[in-house]
């Protein structure tokens, strides 16, 4: 791969990173990114965050034949680095809570409002290297000012009225019409990379399984690949089959669950008890066959804390066929009735265009025509082993988010029954050695890819973390995708992206 | 397509699961506070109001099943409501980060005398694995006064169903007899 943004990347210093390399770039070479990124539309900002001194970028080369990653980073002086937002909107929240977390501003960065920081906690910057305890009173937040006739607003959460994580959505309304929304949220935030910090993988690897419970499995895994990475372990074969089957069981059982959601948020309420049922069949089978009905905390960097329970394929295997008996017909029944189709088709539609500008992974950016899966893209084992459809649609609206919910569960199905059936006896856990090192892994979630970085100094402990989820780069598209559509349409589009709170939250 | 798939079910046997037994020395201790604390009592039904403190959303997604319809919890006159002011139980999870404290303050004002608080989940029993950390309170209690705790991380739907049936239970139990005072 070659463009004027990746050369520039590729003259700085290797780090040591593995599998993908990083490089440090001295300021004035990361501040001429700006430019050259401007002429390599192709190179995708996935992630961006921060070490006390230092800031870090992953981009994604979407132009070459095998994808590959790139880390780009530069040192902070005076608490402050070139931004990358004028160039890559996705950088904007990035930017926000790395001034947040970190300390660190970025000069020229196109919206510099806090983020995370609500102004509540004891502490401000808590990762920079001196957090200042200096009292704050607590902030109001400033939205974005409003110009025209006419409108009204909406304040919505961060108490919703559904079960769902707080946050809070500030809907700008003319007539019943959304003319903006504009998110805040860091209502969830826990501290969390503060507590991983200073740990061993394995003792940090809870924190990484509670980023976001509903895709635990995934935050695991794509902690212990980079940990693993790092080290250069290698988890033993039965481990990484096991670990994909567990991948595939919470995709299934999320898609289930967005799918019932989805039709409910629309009145309709037979597909969500449907849903519901089959889905609690597949947290059933996992607590049998894993012990804990989602699966947390089975996941640990050198492979598992627990072998699949003797007999645990069988209620695997009844949930998938249960699920995959009501799936056509359920289709159907989704397909046939017009007072639900009146409502997800057409609605809340993301333009291909902006999917790619934001390089939205999972269902967000395969129903808006951006192709990429990490399963496939940049596979990890037992993936690179493995051949299987990815559903891509182009169409953007609630129903397109839908169908591909429903054709990824036939396959993560068949993926299911293949690892199963390829599974040998063996150990399930491989220990860490001790040593330090740096490594990536991105991990195909249900909601899209899951990118963990990780450097452990020379004692094997953790000296900087940061799971990337892909919540970061869909819910600015949300804002856009509501815009134009009525407020009562929200809820069906909010579910149809279905982003993590926590997740993004930390 | 739906029609005959509706009917079918109409002549089958319910998919619900068999109701779980609250534990007797819960529903006892509730009654002993509820005794306590002088409350009036409310009916056989309780009006419920979920509070996401800062959850890792794992407690949600147990809360959500309950609501489903193996565990049914509306057969037993539980039932969610979607604002603060309808509820007679306020079902608090996470660790209560420090960004949602005074939310659930506010959430808590909005609700009407009498009202449970029940902190459901290990971060809201004691702020969990998040627990020292700059971001959280150490769980509800540190915000609130807590009636019922239900740890589980999550807890199962079932141990949910349990906990909020023993909240129903104890408005019927007999009045506990004196308690020696503490
Ligand atoms: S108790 Fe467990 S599942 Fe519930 S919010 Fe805390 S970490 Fe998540």
């Amino acid at each position: 791969m070659s463009g004027a943004a990746s050369d520039l990347i590729r003259r700085g210093a290797p780090q040591g990173c593995r599998p993908f390399e990083r490089y440090l770039l001295t300021q004035s070479a990361f501040a001429g990114l700006r430019d050259a990124l401007a002429q390599e539309p192709t190179l995708a900002l996935l992630s961006l965050w921060a070490e006390p001194s230092a800031i870090h970028a992953v981009f994604l080369d979407e132009g070459a034949e095998r994808p590959a990653l790139l880390l780009a980073s530069c040192l902070a002086s005076d608490q402050k680095y070139p931004a990358l937002s004028p160039v890559r909107p996705g950088a904007v929240r990035f930017e926000r809570a790395i001034r947040d977390l970190w300390g660190l501003s970025a000069e020229g960065g196109v919206d510099l409002r806090p983020w995370l920081d609500h102004g509540r906690w004891p502490v401000q910057a808590p990762l920079s290297a001196k957090p200042s305890r200096d009292p704050v009173p607590p902030l109001q937040p400033e939205f974005l000012p409003i110009e025209g006739e006419g409108w009204h607003q909406i304040p919505v959460g961060p108490v919703h009225a559904g079960v769902i994580e707080p946050g809070h959505f500030r809907f700008t309304v003319q007539g019943e019409t959304v003319v903006r929304l504009e998110q805040l949220l860091g209502y969830t935030h826990k501290g969390t990379l503060s507590l991983m910090v200073g740990k061993s993988p394995r003792a940090a690897a809870r924190f990484a399984a509670r980023l976001s419970g509903d895709t635990t499995v995934a935050h695991a895994l794509a902690f212990a690949l980079a940990a693993e990475t790092a080290t250069g372990t290698q988890p033993p074969p039965r481990a990484v089959l096991l670990r994909a089957t567990m991948l595939e069981l919470e995709r299934i059982a999320n898609h289930l669950n967005d799918w019932g959601f989805i039709c409910n948020d629309a009145a309709f309420a037979y597909p969500h008890a449907r849903c519901g049922e089959l889905r609690e069949g597949v947290l059933r089978a996992n607590a049998a066959a894993f012990g804990h009905r989602l699966m947390m905390d089975v996941v640990i960097p050198g492979g598992l804390s627990v072998d699949l329970a003797p007999g645990g394929e069988a209620p695997i295997l009844a949930a998938l066929a249960a699920a995959e008996s009501e799936i056509a017909p359920l289709t159907t029944i989704y397909e046939t009735h017009a007072s639900l189709q009146d409502r997800v088709v057409g609605t809340g539609i993301l333009k291909p265009d902006l999917a790619a500008r934001f390089a939205a992974g999972g269902h967000v950016g395969r129903a808006s025509g951006r192709g990429f899966d990490a399963r496939c893209a940049l596979p990890h084992a037992p993936y690179d082993a493995m051949t299987f459809a990815t559903p891509v649609l182009t169409e953007g609206d609630v129903d397109a988010r839908v169908r591909v919910r429903i054709a990824e569960v036939k396959e993560s199905i068949r993926i299911v029954r293949a690892l199963l059936a390829a599974l040998e006896p063996g150990e399930v856990h491989q220990p860490l050695p001790q040593k330090g090192g740096e490594g990536i892994a991105v991990v195909e979630g249900f909601r899209g890819e899951i990118v963990t970085w990780m450097a452990l100094d020379d004692g094997g402990i953790i000296r900087a973390v940061f799971p990337r989820d892909p919540s970061w780069l869909q819910w600015p598209l949300l804002e856009a995708a509501i815009e134009g559509n009525i407020v009562a349409d929200f809820p069906l589009c909010n579910k149809s992206f279905n982003c993590s709170y926590s997740g993004v939250d930390l | 397509m739906l029609w005959p798939r509706l009917g079918k079910r109409l002549f089958g046997r319910p998919v619900t699961d068999a109701a779980p037994a609250p534990p007797d020395a819960v529903v006892q201790a509730l009654a002993e506070r509820l005794e306590a604390t002088a409350r009036a009592r409310l009916g056989r039904s309780l009006a419920i109001r979920e509070v996401d403190a800062g959850s890792c959303n794992g407690c949600e997604l147990e809360v959500n099943a309950m609501a489903g319809v193996l565990y049914d919890m509306e057969r037993f006159g539980l039932r969610i409501v979607a604002s603060p002011r309808h509820a007679d139980v306020l079902l608090v999870t996470g660790p209560v980060t420090r960004n949602m404290r005074e939310a659930l303050e506010r959430t808590r004002a909005c609700t009407p005398e009498p009202c449970w608080i029940v902190a459901a989940g290990d971060c809201a029993v004691d702020g969990g694995v998040f627990k020292g950390s700059y971001g959280v309170d150490s769980g509800v209690a540190s915000v609130l006064p807590v009636d019922l705790v239900i740890p589980g991380c999550p807890p199962t739907p079932l141990a949910l169903l349990e906990g909020l049936l023993s909240l129903l239970e104890a408005q019927d139990a007999p009045k506990p007899r004196a308690t020696p005072a503490a």
